[in-house]
């Protein structure tokens, strides 16, 4: 079975940084700038704090929504590919992408996806918080049956 | 130059009249960045002598070299300047957050504000496009609604605003600024500053990118300095945050309680770092690129002040808690959120309140100027109204909205002999009157009442000098000690992250990886002295003498009457002895004035006017 791995954020670590759009930005484009990271954090008032990034639908809206054709699904990494050819920057994918993932290049007005730095994603490696991690989602349900097995026997567990 | 925008935004809310000007390496190369730029802007832009509510007093924001990248604790750091309405002297405040980077990322350095719009209004930077929007509806609301509102009103929700609350637009002495929620540049009334131009908020919004000269070098250099982050130097802030000052402060007799009527509180294991933790913090959150993050937000989860949230520090805790008498964590977190939400400094608001009830107590005030307020040591909800009327000018809390200094002066009947301040700012969490070196970094801080200017306290509580005898050796302490920390404030580093930084030369190094201008160690120190003797000069300018390089009455005549510290306090033999072991360390008269040798050697010769001015005046 192919399991594909994205990166996936826990907001009970992550702290709002930012150190991941920096990370992003300077590791594809070689500047700081976080308009041009294909990770980004969401704050919300007061202490919600969380980054964001292309989770590698099954089933992408985004290849879907596009009207050109200019984006596919790897078939090897799951990641999503960009024919610049193609691409006119018209932004339908943007909103196709039910989490922000997808930004357009301010510059070359071409859309921004996640390609998972051939597999070792920056922004993992830098998170200071280790609240991303490059996973994919047969290990994130593992993680949620074990944490709601220790919380319902969680009286037994202690008794034991 | 990278890193550097090199632009300076000028902007004239009379007239709406927008310029952008440029400075060039050599600017960059002598003044650094931040506090560096910041009071270069000021003596340059400011006629000498004016108000601080003169439209004329420019309102002055400045960025550091590494701001807008992935230095950590460092991205988005700036600072904001402008003659003080508490000292009429250097006001300056630091702050952090994200807004800094955006306003890097929109392309600029340091922004200039002049004028007084005649109606409200904000100012809004979408990069290259500036324009002064109408704040009319914004205009009394708290600095959370304003930020949100100008954010929906734009719709954006990446729009950093930098905002004054009710404080500032009653020109409340204390007012500050306040950015991203919970985001302070709290001291010298700069809030009020802005309130005095019709200005609501800054909003700024940036796209461009932000290059260093080397970039592979400072990746480097920063995963070296994301592994010291989270090593020693800086559990503190990581872990109980600055809150675990309260018991260590309390326990070396160092904690200012009931206006420095003590240096103990009893009460202080229900105000403590550790009690708070365990009992508000919801969340420990980090400003732009921090790789150690400190922001230790608290919620009441119960009570009367149920869902008050704040961002808790000691200093806050220090002036709502023992300075008030006050041993309840949930008003004080209520406090600190009202003085957020006002837009108070809650450093001095805290302490006002600390003075307004020994006013009570003393029959000075009464509940009648209170509006029924018991304002007694100790009341809790006393003193949380108390933020409210002062920021809000209401009963005699416009008396107080003066600050301690002008609050005094009004009130007369002795109470100038327990107003604790420095040059007109309010005393910070240390009580110094047993920490004799940084008394003499209080007394001769550039901004008033301060610990953020030297962080002299080392030194005496660390153990390295006896921190109850005045020598004259403590001078050249404070000096390198101010000198290095207008280094940190030029960068601009945060100073929770000073302990994992290797001296002048690793940033002198930083420095030009980002900026790529040549810089070397002692360079950058001789940078911090000749900072440090620009803002003695602006400082001299508008009126400092050796008078004004003093002590509260109450550090210097009442002894700490309990503690480890008991029985000390700084007499004015104490202090001369301080001032003139400290100005002799900088080359400065026994007046307290830098010599012209010294300001030529500096690259300071431009300034000797100022010194002359001095000298004929006394002649």
């Amino acid at each position: 079975m192919v399991r594909h791995s994205f990166v996936s954020v826990d907001p009970d670590k992550c702290v709002g940084c930012r150190i991941c759009e920096y990370v992003c930005s300077l590791e594809k484009d070689k500047v700081f700038n976080p308009v041009k990271s294909r990770i980004r954090t969401v704050r919300i008032y007061p202490n919600i704090n969380a980054s964001l990034t292309c989770r590698l639908c099954e089933d992408p809206a985004c290849v879907i929504a596009c009207p050109r054709k200019a984006l596919e699904k790897s078939l090897e990494t799951g990641t999503i590919l960009i024919d610049e050819d193609k691409c006119n920057g018209c932004g339908w994918c943007i909103e196709a992408c039910d989490f922000g993932s997808i930004t357009l290049d301010p510059e070359n007005k071409i859309v921004k996806i996640c390609d998972l730095c051939d597999g070792e994603p920056k922004c993992v490696e830098w998170c200071p918080e280790e609240a991303l991690e490059l996973t994919n989602r047969d290990i994130l349900a593992q993680k949620a049956r074990l944490d709601a097995v220790k919380k319902l026997l969680k009286a037994s567990l202690e008794g034991a | 130059m990278y890193a550097y925008t090199g632009k300076i935004l000028h902007v004239n809310v009379s007239n709406g009249n927008v310029k952008t000007k440029t400075f060039d390496d050599e600017f960059a190369q002598t003044y650094i960045g931040g506090t560096g730029f910041g009071i270069k802007t000021l003596i340059d832009n400011q006629k000498p002598g004016i108000d601080a509510f003169d439209p004329e007093n420019p309102l002055i924001y400045a960025l550091g070299a590494v701001c807008g990248t992935m230095v950590p604790c460092a991205a988005s750091k700036f600072g904001v300047f402008a003659k003080s309405p508490q000292s009429n002297m250097l006001g300056e405040a630091y702050s952090t957050g994200a807004w800094g980077a955006e306003l890097r990322h929109a392309g600029y350095d340091i922004i200039v504000i002049k004028g007084k719009a005649k109606k409200p209004v904000y100012l809004w930077i979408d990069d290259e496009s500036v324009q002064l929007m109408d704040a009319s509806h914004i205009w009394g609301k708290s600095t959370l609604e304003t930020e949100e509102t100008i954010k929906k009103d734009l719709g954006d929700q990446y729009i950093r605003v930098s905002a004054i609350g009710q404080g500032g637009e009653n020109l409340v002495r204390v007012a500050c600024l306040i950015n991203d929620y919970f985001r302070a540049a709290g001291r010298t009334g700069l809030g009020a500053v802005m309130g005095s131009k019709n200005l609501k908020a800054v909003a700024v919004r940036g796209s461009n990118d932000v290059k260093v000269a080397s970039p592979s070098d400072l990746q480097e250099l920063c995963r070296d300095l994301y592994e010291r982050c989270k090593g020693p130097k800086t559990s503190k802030y990581r872990t109980l945050g600055t809150a675990a000052n309260v018991l260590s402060m309390n326990s070396q007799a160092c904690m200012p309680t009931r206006n420095f009527q003590s240096a103990t509180f009893e009460g202080a294991e229900k105000v403590s770092g550790e009690y708070l933790n365990e009992n508000y913090v919801v969340k420990i959150q980090g400003c732009t690129s921090c790789a150690m993050r400190c922001e230790h937000i608290a919620t009441v989860p119960e009570g009367t002040f149920k869902g008050a949230t704040a961002r808790v520090e000691y200093e806050p805790t220090m002036a709502f808690g023992p300075y008030c008498g006050v041993d309840r964590l949930d008003a004080v977190i209520r406090a600190i959120e009202l003085s957020n939400l006002y837009g108070v400094d809650a450093i001095s608001t805290g302490i006002i309140i600390g003075f307004a009830m020994e006013c009570f107590e003393k029959g000075i005030i009464n509940e009648k100027d209170t509006g029924g307020l018991a304002l007694n040591f100790g009341n809790a909800e006393a003193m949380t109204q108390m933020v409210e009327k002062i920021a809000l000018r209401q009963d005699v809390g416009n008396i107080f909205a003066e600050g301690v200094k002008g609050a005094s002066e009004k009130l007369g009947h002795g109470s100038e002999e327990f107003a604790m301040h420095i040059k007109g700012v309010e005393m910070t969490g240390y009580d110094v009157r047993g920490l004799k070196t940084a008394a003499l970094g209080y007394a001769v801080s550039r901004r008033g009442a301060d610990h953020q200017r030297h962080g002299a306290y080392g030194p005496d509580l660390g153990g390295q000098v006896d921190r109850f005898k005045a020598e004259k050796n403590r001078g050249p302490i404070v000096m390198a000690n101010e000198d290095n920390y207008c280094i940190f404030d030029s960068m601009i580093l945060c100073k929770f992250s000073r302990g994992i930084w290797k001296g002048y030369d690793e940033i002198a190094k930083l420095y030009t990886m980002v900026t790529g201008i040549p810089m070397k160690g002692k360079e950058l120190q001789v940078a911090g002295e000749r900072m440090s003797n620009l803002a003695r000069l602006y400082n001299i300018r508008e009126g400092l003498t050796r008078k004004g390089d003093t002590l509260p009455p109450r550090v210097m005549k009442l002894p700490i009457p309990e503690g480890v510290a008991k029985g000390s306090f700084v007499s004015q033999q104490d202090l001369d002895i301080l001032l003139d072991g400290y100005y002799e360390a900088r080359g400065w008269t026994n007046e307290g004035v830098p010599k012209p040798e010294r300001l030529k050697a500096l690259k300071l010769a431009d300034y000797s006017n100022i010194i002359k001015k001095k000298r004929e005046s006394k002649a």
